[in-house]
C-alpha cells in the first residue's frame, strides 16, 4: 500500500515522497511510542520487569551465581554491549561450576516477545513448562522479563472485562 | 521513484519537520498509529485530498508491514 501511495503522491507533483516500507508494525515492534484507541491497552513491554540482572557473554559462573544473588533474582540474561540478548541463564542451572564461562550455562534460544504484543493474549503462546520469557526489540535488545504469572493475570483481566457472549 | 527508509530514517525526517502520512484504512489509523501521523486512507488519495500535504516539505508514507 505505501508503494501505491508513494506513486500516487509522486503524479500528484510531490517530489519529496519516503516510504517506511516495514511499516508501524516495524516502529511499534521496537518499542516506540503509539498513538490511538487501543495505545493504551497493556503491552508485553509495558509488564515486563526491566530491573533484570544482565551479564556478559565471557564472565564467569560463579560471577554470574554472585550477580543473580546480589540482586535476588532467579535468572540472568546474557546481552552484548548493546544489551542484544544473547542468551538467559536460570540460577537454578548453575551447578557447582563456579570457572566456565557464562556461556555454557545459558540458553541461547530462550522465548523471546516483541513488546507491542498484546498483554493479554501472552497465556495462548506460552504453552511450555517454563514459566519466564524476553521482551526485546525488533533489533534483539533487551528491554525486559517476563513471569508466566504477570501475563496470566493480565489475561484474566481481559477475560474478564468482556462482554457477555463475546 | 520514492525512496525507501527505515524507522531511524522515519525519526531523523520528523526532526526536519516531515510530513507523515499513514494511509491505512480510518478504523486502523485510529486504532494505533505512529505519534504526528495524519491519516490518508489510500482509497482516498486524491488531488483534493492530496492539498492537505505542504509540496514542499518530505512526506513519508507507511502502511502496516511490507504491503
Amino acid at each position: 500500500m505505501s508503494a501505491r501511495a508513494a506513486s500516487r503522491l509522486e503524479t500528484l507533483g510531490f517530489r519529496h515522497v519516503h516510504r517506511y516500507q516495514p511499516g508501524r508494525a516495524d516502529w511499534f515492534a521496537a518499542g516506540l511510542p503509539r498513538e490511538g484507541r487501543e495505545a493504551h491497552t497493556p503491552r508485553a513491554a509495558d509488564i515486563a520487569q526491566r530491573d533484570v540482572p544482565t551479564c556478559r557473554i565471557d564472565e564467569t559462573v560463579g560471577g554470574v551465581r554472585e550477580r543473580i544473588q546480589a540482586a535476588g533474582a532467579h535468572v540472568c540474561v546474557v546481552v552484548d554491549d548493546q544489551r542484544v540478548v544473547l542468551g538467559l541463564i536460570d540460577a537454578e542451572g548453575l551447578g557447582s561450576e563456579r570457572n566456565g564461562p557464562a556461556e555454557r550455562v545459558m540458553d541461547p534460544s530462550p522465548i523471546t516477545f516483541r513488546p507491542n504484543l498484546p498483554a493479554g493474549t501472552l497465556p495462548e503462546y506460552i504453552k511450555t513448562p517454563q514459566s519466564r520469557a524476553l521482551v526485546t526489540t525488533s533489533d534483539g535488545v533487551l528491554i525486559g522479563l517476563l513471569r508466566l504469572d504477570d501475563a496470566k493475570a493480565h489475561g484474566a483481566g481481559a477475560a474478564s472485562s468482556r462482554p457477555r457472549g463475546a | 521513484m520514492a525512496g525507501q527508509i527505515d524507522r531511524h530514517g522515519v525519526q531523523r525526517l520528523l526532526q526536519e519537520n516531515a510530513q507523515l502520512v499513514d494511509v491505512l484504512s480510518a478504523k486502523d489509523y485510529e486504532a494505533e498509529h505512529i505519534p504526528r501521523a495524519i491519516n490518508i486512507p489510500l482509497k482516498t488519495l486524491g488531488q483534493d485530498v492530496a492539498r492537505r500535504l505542504d509540496g514542499e516539505r518530505q512526506v513519508i508514507v507507511y502502511c502496516h508491514d511490507y504491503q
